[in-house]
């Protein structure tokens, strides 16, 4: 039973060099309770896809359905079921927390009394009981975060959008906002996430689906797309370039997937299913032959790596600089 | 647990009137806040006042009445005039920090927002109008009118601000940046408060200005208030009908600025969104 249908979702807007195909016939189908993940680089359409769904833009092109309710013919209907938190915390600075919270209440129509008592009540479940009564203006990006979150909760949405809920956040706000998360999942809301990590995606998503250029290019579990592009990557950094040759053949025989060489010769990577016991291996083939390596190390798959992998091109470099904080580097 | 499962279904009517009540708050609960605008308002009026009553008075002679009972009318047209351009800022401010996206994603009356903003902007220029009246009446002015001409006059004045609101409220949703709406309003209203009736009589401007100020509709506002502050004087008024009839022009400007800018206003709403 889906709770979302999509289908061939288009939109194309108009720029000094030329039309840019935001979306390009993006099908699209969440189960119902289940958290599905949007993947993919800035400009990937990820952010026009929730836009669409929650309302805000009209498609060129293609249906949506949230619930059964068409989003164009009845958005209305839509939005009393949904709740959005954006990447830009859509609160406003100037009121406190609670009646920032209070007045999306009143706008979802519950009333004075129940509007003040669920905004009470997020603030209490967001932790955010000593800054509630303070203006927005002097919360910390993490708290903004939250008290967004808490807006698109006011009435426990049947559906729940997500737009890069992390992006721009420290490591350790974003863990305590993937805890608030999972705890709204195990509650049985159903979750439409957009994410430059795949991290996020693995942490959070069932289903995750990945999008290039307004298009699906990959979709499936998060272990099904790793088993794709291999569970880790392992790679060396040699003492001598004149050793590349060698070690590719180790690696080659040992990993899984034909490795890469740097145009200098002296960094080598390699994908590999089995993790740590290959890596065993490698620095035992490696000193067997009297390899001297500088560095060596494994590492998770990043988003790069699926999207060298899908498309042959790299994500962008804000991605590529956040995954890479999360190397595990073995000395 | 659920609340959606009690979210009643109200009738439009109650629904507009209840969103549009809760967004005047919070933007009242703003100038509260934020009370360099409020200062903002109320300071503008006051030093406009002061300067040409004390400063320019002496210089300026207009026929037939003193010169300050010729100038409040014109301040107060362009105070309400400027104080309006707010309208347009604050719609472009909300739209670049995304409070847009979250009220056009809540089941809300596809109106509220505006009539909100407009109406707090009413409140606004309601306090600067008291002000200017306090200090137009601490440097001499005096009203010599009946008081439901006098009330009339300010009703109207009120009135233009309001309609003017959506105009500028249009431009705000139109434009990339609030910055943008501040440089463009000043560069449009300028010349309209300023090449008007407001602070000298029209029929001393060069031929091509004379022209244009009497044709202002900012000028018919000033004339209307004139009169209905019984300021006038014995100062000519140019034969064309829009300043000869200027309350009637006036009500009319309000009617189509209302008739044209409520709809446009309400149609582009439905389709903003920030980025």
């Amino acid at each position: 039973m889906t709770i979302i249908e999509a289908r061939g979702l288009t939109k194309t807007y108009r720029s000094k060099s030329g039309p840019v195909h935001a979306l390009a016939g993006l099908d699209l189908s969440v189960p119902r309770g289940s958290v599905k993940a949007l993947l993919g680089p800035n400009g990937a359409g990820k952010t026009t896809v929730v836009k669409m769904l929650t309302t805000l833009i009209r498609p060129d092109a293609g249906t949506a359905f949230v619930d059964g309710i068409d989003v164009v013919a009845d958005p209305k209907a839509v939005r009393r079921l949904i709740g959005v938190s954006g990447q830009y915390a859509a609160v406003d600075e100037n009121l406190t927390g609670f009646e920032n919270l209070e007045m999306v209440g009143r706008l979802y129509h519950l009333g004075g009394a129940l509007a003040r008592r669920r905004a009470q009540e997020l603030i209490d479940l967001f932790e955010l009981t000593a800054a509630g009564n303070r203006p927005v203006k002097g919360f910390s990006g993490g708290m903004r975060r939250r008290i967004d979150l808490a807006g698109a909760l006011v009435i426990n949405p049947k559906v729940l959008f997500l737009d890069e809920p992390t992006t721009g956040l420290d490591p350790r706000s974003r863990i305590a906002l993937w805890q608030v998360i999972k705890r709204l999942v195990a509650d049985g809301t159903t979750v439409l996430l957009t994410t430059q990590y795949l991290e996020e995606a693995d942490q959070l998503a069932d289903d995750i689906v990945v999008i290039d250029d307004g298009r699906v290019i990959a979709e499936g579990t998060s272990d099904q797309l790793k088993a794709q592009i291999g569970g880790h990557r392992l790679e060396i950094a040699l003492v001598d370039a004149a050793d590349s040759d060698t070690a590719r053949s180790i690696l080659a025989r040992l990993g899984d997937g034909e490795p890469l060489v740097t145009t200098d010769g002296r960094g080598l990577e390699v994908a590999v299913n089995d993790g740590p016991l290959v890596l065993q291996h490698v620095l035992a083939a490696l000193g067997e032959a009297k390899i001297g390596l500088h560095d060596a190390g494994m590492r998770r798959p990043t988003l790069d790596d699926v999207f060298l992998k899908l498309t042959g091109h790299k994500a962008d470099k804000a991605a590529q600089q956040a995954e890479g904080a999360e190397l595990e580097t073995v000395k | 647990m659920s609340v959606a499962a009690t979210l009643p279904t109200w009738n439009p009517l109650s629904m507009w009137y209840s969103d549009g009540w809760t967004v005047t708050k919070r933007n009242l609960i703003k100038i509260k806040r934020l009370p360099d605008m409020l200062v903002f308002a109320v300071i503008q009026p006051i030093m406009f006042v002061l300067l040409f009553s004390q400063v320019y008075a002496g210089a300026i002679s207009v026929q037939g009445t003193d010169y300050v009972q010729f100038l409040m009318a014109g301040i107060f047209a362009q105070t309400v005039v400027f104080g309006s351009t707010f309208s347009g800022s604050a719609m472009a401010q909300d739209l670049k920090e995304g409070i847009i996206d979250r009220f056009r994603s809540l089941p809300m009356s596809s109106s509220a927002v505006l009539i909100g903003r407009t109406n707090s902007d009413l409140v606004l220029n309601t306090i600067s109008m008291v002000i200017m009246m306090g200090t137009g009446l601490a440097v001499g002015w005096r009203v010599n009118s009946s008081a439901p001409e006098f009330l009339a006059g300010i009703g109207l004045l009120l009135l233009f601000s309001y309609a003017f609101s959506w105009v500028m409220a249009l431009l705000g949703m139109s434009v990339k940046s609030p910055e943008v709406i501040n440089n463009a309003s000043f560069l449009i209203l300028f010349p309209l408060t300023f090449v008007s009736n407001a602070f000298v009589p029209s029929d001393t401007l060069p031929t091509p200005l004379r022209i244009f100020a009497e044709w202002n509709p900012v000028s018919s506002l000033v004339q209307a208030a004139r009169q209905l502050f019984g300021n006038e004087g014995t100062a000519p008024v140019p034969d064309i009908w829009t300043m000869q009839n200027p309350i009637a022009t006036v009500l009319i400007g309000i009617s189509v600025m209302l008739l044209v800018f409520v709809p446009l206003c309400i149609r582009k709403f439905a389709s903003i969104s920030s980025r």
